[in-house]
């Protein structure tokens, strides 16, 4: 956007750069990861509650058996893409200038993506030993 | 960042009272809000008594009377004074909406007059709208089609596509629904606001028009359009009972639609 005291008409600065064609695929998939998201909480919560005073031996069976490893999976997957997602559109909000927005969002993909990782590994590395 | 406290040559001190003349029987208090942009002094709340007996309903009469007979530099806008020209919009009471439309006596205690919310302000109660105009000749809120209207006749119509307009063509322009909007507070200068995404779906809605998808294109951006997070401010302020809200909740059903 060009400086509040630019000399551009109003239709120039509203013209600005053209539409960006894009923005439909995020607002949709923020639509169909909390689709998918609300099955798998549910499955979370009631997958933790009959856990609940169990002991280290019995949440490794639980997580090993296939269909808990790969809803759990499903979870961090869709729960990660979900947050990066949410939160892009947080700074997106409030994040100036331009720059600065750019790399907050930058951070918080890596940040995701990294947690995202790591809990996929976890998942893994219980399942598989 | 979003500015989220007024700056410094923006806060608002105390002004001057106008008390209510001797032998008034039902007074009530107008805290007012004055700006001079060339008196150099920061904006002030000025109080006026009003004695109700003595004043029209609505609280436009109230202005006006002020205007006539108590102050006569209190500056703002009105013209037709029965909610179809959108000139009287601002902040009464703590929401948008019309003077002209607005009962006095459904305010409660002391009536608090400001202009609409986060538009810069030329004076007093009129704020400066060239940037929401822009906007909204950026949509091209005209109807563009290319095949040429048929031989001494009219574009036609059937009526199931007139009824999509209804609830669309009755917006007045007053930008009391954009200027009630926290993303439109914050990304004005991106995302087009209620008012303008509404006047757009009119047109994307029309039968008529023959630029549906080049309509599309223009609002299909991060900012212009999915600024809109469906906070219902608009719907709420709205003085004539529209809604914006669903108005872009149509624009965004019709975006993924044409993805397939």
């Amino acid at each position: 956007m060009s400086a509040p005291n630019s000399m551009r008409t109003p239709l120039g600065r509203v013209r600005g750069l053209g539409s960006a064609k894009s923005g439909t695929h995020h607002w949709w998939m923020q639509r169909v990861t909390s689709l998918a998201l609300l099955p798998l909480f549910l499955w979370f919560i009631f997958a933790m509650l009959s856990l609940a005073g169990a002991g280290h031996a019995e949440a490794r069976a639980f997580l090993a058996r296939p269909w808990n490893a790969l809803l759990m999976l499903s979870l961090v997957g869709f729960s990660f893409h979900h947050i990066a997602g949410g939160l892009q559109v947080v700074i997106e909000d409030y994040v100036r200038p331009e720059k600065l927005r750019m790399l907050v969002i930058l951070a918080v993909k890596g940040l995701s993506w990294a947690a995202a990782m790591i809990s996929a590994f976890a998942v893994l590395r219980v399942a598989f030993t | 960042m979003a500015t989220f406290t007024l700056p410094k040559n923006s806060t608002i001190g105390k002004g001057q009272t106008y008390k209510a003349p001797p032998g008034a029987r039902d007074v009530r208090t107008f805290k007012i809000y004055r700006w001079d942009p060339d008196s150099g002094e920061n904006p002030r709340t000025d109080t006026y008594e009003l004695d109700l007996k003595d004043t029209g309903p609505m609280v436009l009469d109230a202005l006006i009377k002020i205007k006539n007979e108590v102050d006569s530099t209190l500056t703002f806008r009105r013209s037709c004074r029965e909610g179809i020209c959108g000139s009287c919009a601002m902040t009464i009471d703590g929401l948008n909406t019309l003077a002209c439309l607005k009962p006095i006596e459904d305010v409660k205690g002391d009536v608090r007059i400001t202009p609409l919310p986060h538009m810069p302000v030329m004076k007093d109660l009129v704020p400066d709208l060239s940037q929401i105009y822009a906007q909204l000749r950026d949509i091209e809120p005209w109807l563009k089609a290319d095949t040429p209207p048929p031989p001494d006749e009219e574009r036609r119509q059937s009526k199931e596509e007139r009824a999509k307009l209804d609830g669309l063509w009755e917006c007045i322009l007053c930008f009391c629904c954009s200027t009630s909007c926290p993303s439109y507070w914050w990304n004005g200068d991106r995302y087009l606001g209620p008012a303008v995404l509404l006047q757009a779906y009119r047109w994307i809605a029309d039968s008529r028009d023959e630029y549906t998808g080049a309509r599309l294109d223009n609002l299909e951006d991060p900012f212009r359009l999915y600024r809109c997070h469906t906070i219902m401010n608009c719907t709420r302020a709205c003085p004539k009972g529209l809604n914006p809200a669903e108005a872009i909740g149509k624009i965004k059903t019709l975006m993924v639609e044409r993805q397939g």
